[in-house]
């Protein structure tokens, strides 16, 4: 129903963006836009500000000036903009579901327990229709055995795959992945990108932090290198990890040149 | 050597059992009264409104840095004659020993709600919920699970401190005992029996408390 200029609105819009905690600065004038559909990996060192962009994108963090929409949501923030109230936050963040690096389950109820809260709670659904929707959710993250066990008895990976499907219960527009993978063993990375991966495939629009540069280059779209606070590059993908045009950027990728990005190499000499 | 002779007491059954059922029935006042002011304390110190802050602490230490038996004295002495209320010994008891309880249980209640990882609240906004719903369905849960040892030490304290109202004449155990004491005779069979029943209640009690602190280490 929508005309087509509409439909190359992008799916999330940051506008010069601004955050400061005290004196220190953390996020300088961001311009960021993600197309509904697409994957945006946020990269760089830490303390680069890509773990406070993200946060601002569902205001977890309250940007001091610039604009933030998502979807139809939009908020402006600074000199001469009222501040969201907390209804306003509550209801625009189940638009943006979010994954968080220790996971951050409710350990006081299941697996199942876990993801049909915010369902019940927040959307008041009935609760045999949030758990048949949490059972499906589960099963799709491939934990299909393991809905009544506590957060306690999981592993890592399980956990994050848990905190998915919890996220996605909400059935978000967006979802963001705040290092989902940098807490986890290294066996157990796979697992947890398998699902990010599948849920690419399906069409959902995502912001990912990570440290995972193969993954970066496999799966997003568009690649952003992040460094104190400012964009340094940003780019489709292949070419921002394997042919980056800014020194910043060539240094940074230059450490992780060893393990998953080994092909990258040999498919430029093509 | 002395010559204990309990079966005199006998004869005081019901007097004991009045003050008993008077301790346990102001334990039970104090305890509900100190617990709900415990937690307007402890929301109230965690306000991010400066001055309810400044209020609240400034209840919590005055009444944890006095002496819990001169509040009782100053409540029934002090209090009439400062506000021109007539107060009861009982009120004035309750008044004091449900305050001098509450700012203990404050204390304890913010503790159990701060000790909370930061990430609960934060995965529970981020769902979209409001920090209403996340009080009551995400941190309150866990805190409380944490906060039921320390309070159930500070309510078994709590049941202690009902003797103190003796002084102000309520008609508790140990008051009960005192008429016993000087009708009797007998102040080394009365003393004792009292403090029997306070340890015969109080000690299941505390083993109770035990096996909940064992269980909760466990279960975490």
């Amino acid at each position: 129903m929508d005309t087509a200029p509409k439909i190359e609105t992008p799916k999330i819009e940051v506008t010069a963006l601004r955050k400061q905690f005290g004196e220190l600065v953390v996020l300088k004038d961001i311009n960021l836009k993600v197309a509904a559909g697409s994957v945006v990996a946020l990269i760089g060192p830490s303390g680069s500000g890509k773990s406070t962009l993200l946060r601002c994108i569902n205001l977890l963090v309250t940007p001091d000036g610039g604009r933030v929409r998502v979807g139809e949501d939009s908020f402006a923030f600074g000199a001469g903009s009222k501040p969201p109230g907390t209804r306003e936050l509550a209801r625009f963040r189940t638009n943006t579901g979010m994954v968080f690096q220790h996971f951050n389950l409710f350990p006081h109820m299941t697996a199942l327990g876990n993801v049909m809260e915010a369902p019940i709670t927040v959307r008041g659904k009935p609760k045999a229709q949030a758990r048949e929707q949490a059972l499906a959710l589960l099963a799709k993250v491939g934990l299909a055995d393991k809905v009544d066990e506590y957060p306690s008895r999981l592993s890592g990976g399980q956990k994050q795959r848990v905190a998915i499907a919890r996220a996605l219960a909400m059935e978000p527009e967006v979802m963001l992945f705040d290092e989902a993978t940098s807490a986890l063993d290294p066996e157990l990375v796979g697992e947890v990108l398998g699902v990010m991966q599948k849920l690419a495939a399906e069409g959902m629009t995502m912001v990912i932090v990570t440290h995972e540069i193969a993954f970066a280059r496999e799966v997003a779209d568009r690649v952003i290198f992040m460094r104190d606070g400012v964009v340094v590059e940003e780019g489709p993908a292949r070419q921002v990890i394997d042919a980056p045009r800014e020194p910043a950027t060539q240094a940074f990728l230059g450490h992780f040149h060893r393990g998953g990005a080994a092909q990258a190499p040999a498919e430029k000499a093509l | 050597m002395y010559q204990w002779d309990f079966g005199s007491l006998w004869s005081y059954r019901w007097l004991f059992l009045n003050g008993l059922w008077v301790t346990v029935g102001f334990t039970v006042a104090i305890v509900v009264l100190g617990l709900l002011i415990g937690l307007v304390g402890a929301l109230a110190k965690l306000s991010p409104f400066a001055p309810l802050r400044w209020l609240a602490l400034a209840y919590i230490e005055v009444f944890r840095c006095t002496p819990v038996l001169v509040q009782l004295v100053w409540f029934y002495y002090a209090l009439p004659i400062l506000s021109g209320i007539e107060i009861s010994a009982v009120t004035a008891s309750i008044l004091a020993l449900s305050l001098y309880g509450g700012s203990f249980y404050a204390e304890i209640i913010r503790g159990g709600i701060v000790s909370i990882d930061p990430g609960q609240p934060e995965a529970a906004a981020a769902l979209g919920m409001t920090p209403f719903q996340s009080m009551r369905r995400i941190i309150l849960p866990q805190a409380l699970k944490r906060m039921i040892p320390p309070l159930m030490n500070q309510s078994i304290i709590q049941f202690k401190n009902t003797s103190l109202v003796s002084v102000l004449a309520v008609p508790d155990l140990l008051y009960q005992g005192q008429i016993a004491a000087h009708d009797s005779y007998r102040p080394l069979e009365v003393y004792s029996a009292v403090a029997i029943a306070y340890f015969v209640l109080l000690f299941p009690l505390t083993i109770i408390v035990r096996q909940g602190e064992k269980k909760l280490s466990t279960s975490d």
